[in-house]
């Protein structure tokens, strides 16, 4: 049984049609990459799995149990079993680091706050970020920043992790840091569907890769086979283009 | 006519009038403060009510943004009237005070609520969304996320609505309310100069005012710098 499986899902911004139906099977401990242009679905089927955005049709299951998005129930306790990293990290701007990571864990999860910083100090120790616990989001950089909300994910302990673009934002030098993150994560067997256009880093990490574009999956595969010889006409324009810089 | 002024001077400025208009000056504040304070957190609940979402909510959004839509728009005075007639059908005697309060109250929740709204509403989506995506509550997202990054928005103009409300405050002399303005018509029939006692009178608001307004000046520099900073400590 596939950890995540997504089922035929389709989803519409104000009648434009942003996602439709894509189906994908993703098993436990499985790094799964989306990639594909601007505007392709990627983020909104991230979206749609964290219930930020409603499906129009189709069925996302978790360990063989379908997500009903319009029961408050079920969406919160698919948010218990995975987290998103956004692209723009959207760290509590009113937080310290430490707050951010713990907020989560204690309040809504109802662990005992001693222990959820603990828990926190760990991740952002495994993160590099040690010292940085009592800074507030202003005074990091954006590869600290993105770490910090990786670590917030990390802490809330999901099952699936979604990493919706996590370097697109920051400086050319500062993406390493983000990715020795994620790579040490993929390496300990997190479950994780990532968004990302780092297509060294894709190949590294990924045990599948998806293509989107136009709100459709276009084709799937291993890296390699994907990247380097992708058997649609679509696929071998994008990554011609891509992988041409 | 200036000596007659100079010669009133000394009775004006007597013990029993300067604790007559301190009485005063005690009454404007204390149906400010109370009033104010209590149309913010009716605000605060309006504007809660009115962010309520679900089709089942729809009347209550209706009935929020329908207040907020009416008493904004009819005067002070007016809206003074109406309590002091509509609580006489219910209850005799009713204490000129808890009118002034009342009225207040209407009219400040008509107001604050847009400025709260304005403040919650300033806060980047993403925000909530992350909110959202860790499974917190309609209420913990707005005490923990939405009101602290909102409040650099919302108190330097909650603070200045207040302070205008000092001087809004001598309309309820026209309902017979013992406040500033009303103990200074009473001083002017007793025989004293109107510009002598309205001259204070102006003097004592200005005093009112002034200290608030650098407060909220204050505030204002203190805290709009960003809400993407830490908390100044």
């Amino acid at each position: 049984m596939p950890h995540l499986d997504i089922i035929d899902l389709s989803a519409d911004y104000a009648h434009l049609k942003v996602l439709s139906g894509v189906s994908l099977s993703v098993e436990k401990g499985e790094v799964v990459c989306l990639v594909g242009p601007s505007g392709s679905g990627k983020s909104t089927l991230l979206r749609v799995l964290m219930g930020l955005t409603l499906p129009t049709a189709g069925a996302v299951k978790v360990d063989g149990r379908e997500i009903d998005y319009h029961s408050k129930a079920s969406v919160r306790a698919a948010r218990d079993r995975m987290a998103v990293v956004f692209q723009q990290y959207n760290l509590f701007q009113n937080m310290n680091v430490l707050r951010n990571i713990t907020i989560a864990p204690v309040e809504i999860k109802g662990r005992p706050r001693r222990e959820a910083e603990e828990e926190a100090r760990r991740i952002l120790a495994r993160m590099g970020l040690a010292e940085k616990h009592a800074a507030y989001p202003d005074q990091l950089s954006g590869g600290q920043q993105q770490r910090v909300a990786i670590a917030r994910a990390l802490a809330l302990k999901p099952e699936i992790l979604l990493l919706d673009e996590v370097t697109s934002a920051l400086d050319p030098e500062l993406v390493n840091e983000v990715l020795d993150a994620v790579r040490g994560l993929a390496a300990e067997g997190m479950t994780m569907l990532i968004v990302s256009h780092e297509m060294a880093f894709v190949r590294e990490v990924a045990s599948k890769v998806v293509m989107m574009d136009k709100g459709k999956i276009v084709e799937t595969g291993a890296p390699r086979e994907l990247i380097d010889r992708p058997k649609t006409e679509r696929a071998r324009e994008f990554f011609g283009k891509i992988l041409r810089h | 006519m200036l000596e007659r002024l100079i010669r009133e001077l000394p009775r004006f400025f007597s013990p029993e009038n300067l604790a007559f208009l301190a009485q005063g000056v005690g009454m404007t504040l204390a149906l400010t403060f109370i009033g104010c304070t209590l149309g913010f957190l009716l605000a605060f609940l309006l504007v809660y009510l009115r962010q309520t979402p679900g089709w089942w909510a729809a009347p209550v959004r209706l009935l929020a943004i329908t207040y907020v839509e009416i008493f904004r728009r009819i005067p002070f005075l007016v809206i003074t009237y109406l309590v002091l007639f509509f609580i006489a059908v219910f209850v005799d005697n009713a204490s000129l005070f808890l009118i002034a309060v009342v009225a207040i109250c209407i009219y400040s929740t008509a107001y604050t609520a847009e400025i709260i709204r304005g403040g919650f509403e300033s806060v980047p989506r993403q925000q909530i969304e992350a909110a959202l995506a860790m499974n917190f509550s309609r209420w913990k997202t707005l005490t923990r996320v939405i009101m602290p990054q909102s409040w650099p928005v919302i108190i330097p103009p909650a603070v200045a609505f207040m302070i205008s409300f000092i001087k809004d405050t001598s309309l309820v002399s026209q309902v017979g309310v013992f406040e500033l303005t009303f103990r200074g018509k009473e001083l002017n029939n007793m025989g004293f100069s109107g510009i002598l006692v309205f001259g204070t009178i102006a003097l004592l608001y200005f005093l009112m005012s002034y200290p608030l307004t650098r407060l909220g000046a204050w505030l204002e520099k203190r805290l709009a710098a960003s809400r993407h900073h830490r908390p100044q400590r």
